[in-house]
């Protein structure tokens, strides 16, 4: 039985910029703030620590409890920023909590990035074979993998051209053919499977429909509240890190587009 | 959807599905740590592979590949060789031969592979971000690296050699468990530096600068014997005996037992500092990049 448990789980990281990434001038503030000694901690969302080095912490996720269980079809919504896609990353094993309990039973995987794990440099036929490598299949298989992706994605001579001479949608292209190939037990998507133009766009939700109903549990995060409302069987919405509401699909997503409606723009 | 069909059915049935994640990333830090480097152990082609793809896409379009270090190596020794075997009264027969092994293995060895350590983690910065690999895979892709580039640079001391009628002989064999160590403490290095240099980036042209200091103070364009009695203070500059036991046995000596201790003592010291740290800094790593 796959299922994802999640308790208390918070999460927050520093984000570097400046000042803060040299290190001597991180010593010299040390050096200093010791002979000051300032006290008092700052508490809020977004916290500045030190005052020459500003090392800015960003609380992403605070306090996170939820228990998946399987056959559910989760979205997840909330403004840009508010902890979606760092939830994705810490289901996804890519960022790591220090509190909290994490649990959860059966393989992953995520998409997160369309060119996630490919080398702009390689043709699109190498990053397949990288890709293969990656997910530790046979020879054969890598072979077939790549037949299929080359046919899906129908990207013509640009198969065998470094990725970086990819425009927009063809990468998006050639990633959402690799990414879509894996049958995991739990899925984890981005919004970004929403690209490409509309003759691929109906390609795409054949394969992508295909993949989520081999999984046994889907967590999708998007801004396309129609595509929610017709794949999740339950939503949770984020707010500054924090669950706002978690409940059906139907019940949320009216709350949601009501507080849409009523914060301007 | 009929296009999409057979290579998922294949990628169900042949790759060996991912285990079960349960509280994988659970535990102390240094629970966690070692699962990585489990992790790194199975996927380890990977990583061979990842080292082999920047080998050639450095060198993509380039008719000689690879041999391009050859040549500006080859380039560097025979004008170093006849400028300081004249500065240091030294015949060229016996100056020119240790100088182009001591160069390549300084600057396709040692140093490069510490000055690459730097940038382990800073370089597959998109990788770590969107897919879930050990972090040690991408140590071993700079390890693998930097053996190809050393591979390849070799090959212009081996030619001296031939020019000069020279033949280490059996000794050196020795040189093997020696650059097996160099290999190790290169992967130390990716978990020292690969993570301090992600956090504080002024730390790689430090690390830079003082490989040039060392350059100097360590016999690598000048022989030890040239220190008359003071050479036994050699023994305190760590990259002497790291040096000495690789090129003594290439040039047909065996090095001392004191050496090879000094070596052994200098990369476990090393190796617990570096443990040490990744282990502190693998969680946050990602935030840092």
């Amino acid at each position: 039985m796959a299922h994802i448990r999640l308790e208390d789980i918070s999460l927050s990281f520093p984000v570097l910029h400046g000042n803060s990434r040299s290190l001597k001038k991180t010593l010299l503030a040390r050096a200093k703030s010791t002979m000051t000694a300032k006290t008092g901690a700052v508490g809020g969302r977004m916290r500045v620590s030190g005052n020459s080095t500003d090392v800015v912490e960003v609380q992403a996720l605070i306090n996170v409890s939820f228990t998946i269980s399987e056959g559910e079809r989760v979205g997840l919504v909330g403004h840009n920023g508010a902890g979606k896609s760092t939830l994705l990353r810490v289901l996804a094993g890519i960022y790591e909590t220090g509190e909290g309990l994490l649990d959860i039973e059966g393989d992953t995987h995520a998409l997160i990035d369309p060119s996630a794990g490919m080398n702009r440099e390689l043709t699109g036929r190498e990053n397949i074979q990288l890709f293969a490598c990656r997910m530790g299949m046979s020879r054969m298989a890598a072979l077939e993998l790549e037949q299929d992706v080359e046919t899906f994605s129908d990207l013509g001579a640009f198969f065998d051209l470094p990725v970086r001479l990819y425009s927009s949608g063809m990468s998006v292209r050639l990633g959402f053919a690799l990414a879509t190939v894996p049958r995991p037990r739990i899925l984890l998507m981005d919004e970004w499977f929403m690209a490409g133009d509309q003759k691929f766009q109906d390609k795409a939700k054949a394969r992508l429909e295909g993949m989520v109903d081999a999984a046994e549990i889907l967590v999708v995060t998007s801004h396309a509240l129609t595509v929610l409302r017709e794949w999740c069987t339950r939503i949770i919405w984020m707010e500054s890190g924090e669950i706002r509401m978690d409940g059906p699909t139907d019940d949320v997503l009216d709350a949601y587009e009501a507080a849409v409606a009523l914060t301007p723009a | 959807m009929s296009v999409s069909s057979p290579a998922s059915d294949v990628a169900r049935d042949k790759a060996p599905r991912r285990q079960a994640r349960r509280d994988a990333p659970r535990g102390s830090a240094a629970a966690r740590a070692w699962a990585d480097w489990k992790e790194t152990h199975r996927l380890w082609r990977l990583g061979v592979r990842l080292g082999w793809l920047d080998i050639r896409l450095r060198y993509r379009g380039s008719a000689l590949g690879p041999f391009w270090l050859t040549i500006t190596s080859a380039l560097m020794v025979a004008s170093m060789g006849v400028l300081y075997s004249r500065l240091f009264h030294m015949q060229l027969a016996t100056y020119l031969p240790f100088l182009s092994l001591s160069l390549t293995l300084w600057a396709a060895g040692l140093s490069s592979l510490i000055q690459e350590s730097c940038t382990c983690f800073l370089d597959a910065e998109d990788m770590v971000r969107s897919v879930q690999l050990p972090l040690l895979l991408y140590a071993v892709r700079v390890v693998v690296r930097n053996a190809i580039v050393f591979a390849h640079n070799i090959i212009v001391p081996l030619g001296v050699f031939a020019l000069y009628h020279l033949w280490p002989g059996m000794n050196a064999i020795l040189a093997i468990p020696a650059l097996l160590l160099w290999a190790l403490d290169g992967f130390a290095a990716c978990m020292l530096f690969g993570s301090l240099c992600a956090r504080f980036r002024d730390i790689s042209p430090i690390i830079g600068a003082f490989l040039q200091i060392v350059f100097y103070v360590t016999p690598i364009i000048w022989m030890p014997q040239q220190l008359g009695a003071k050479a036994s203070l050699l023994l305190y500059n760590p990259f002497y005996p790291l040096l000495e036991i690789v090129r003594a046995p290439l040039l047909g000596h065996v090095p001392s037992f004191q050496l090879w201790a000094i070596a052994l003592g200098v990369s476990a010291v090393f190796w617990a500092i570096a443990v040490r740290s990744f282990i502190r800094t693998r969680a946050r790593l990602v935030f840092w990049l």
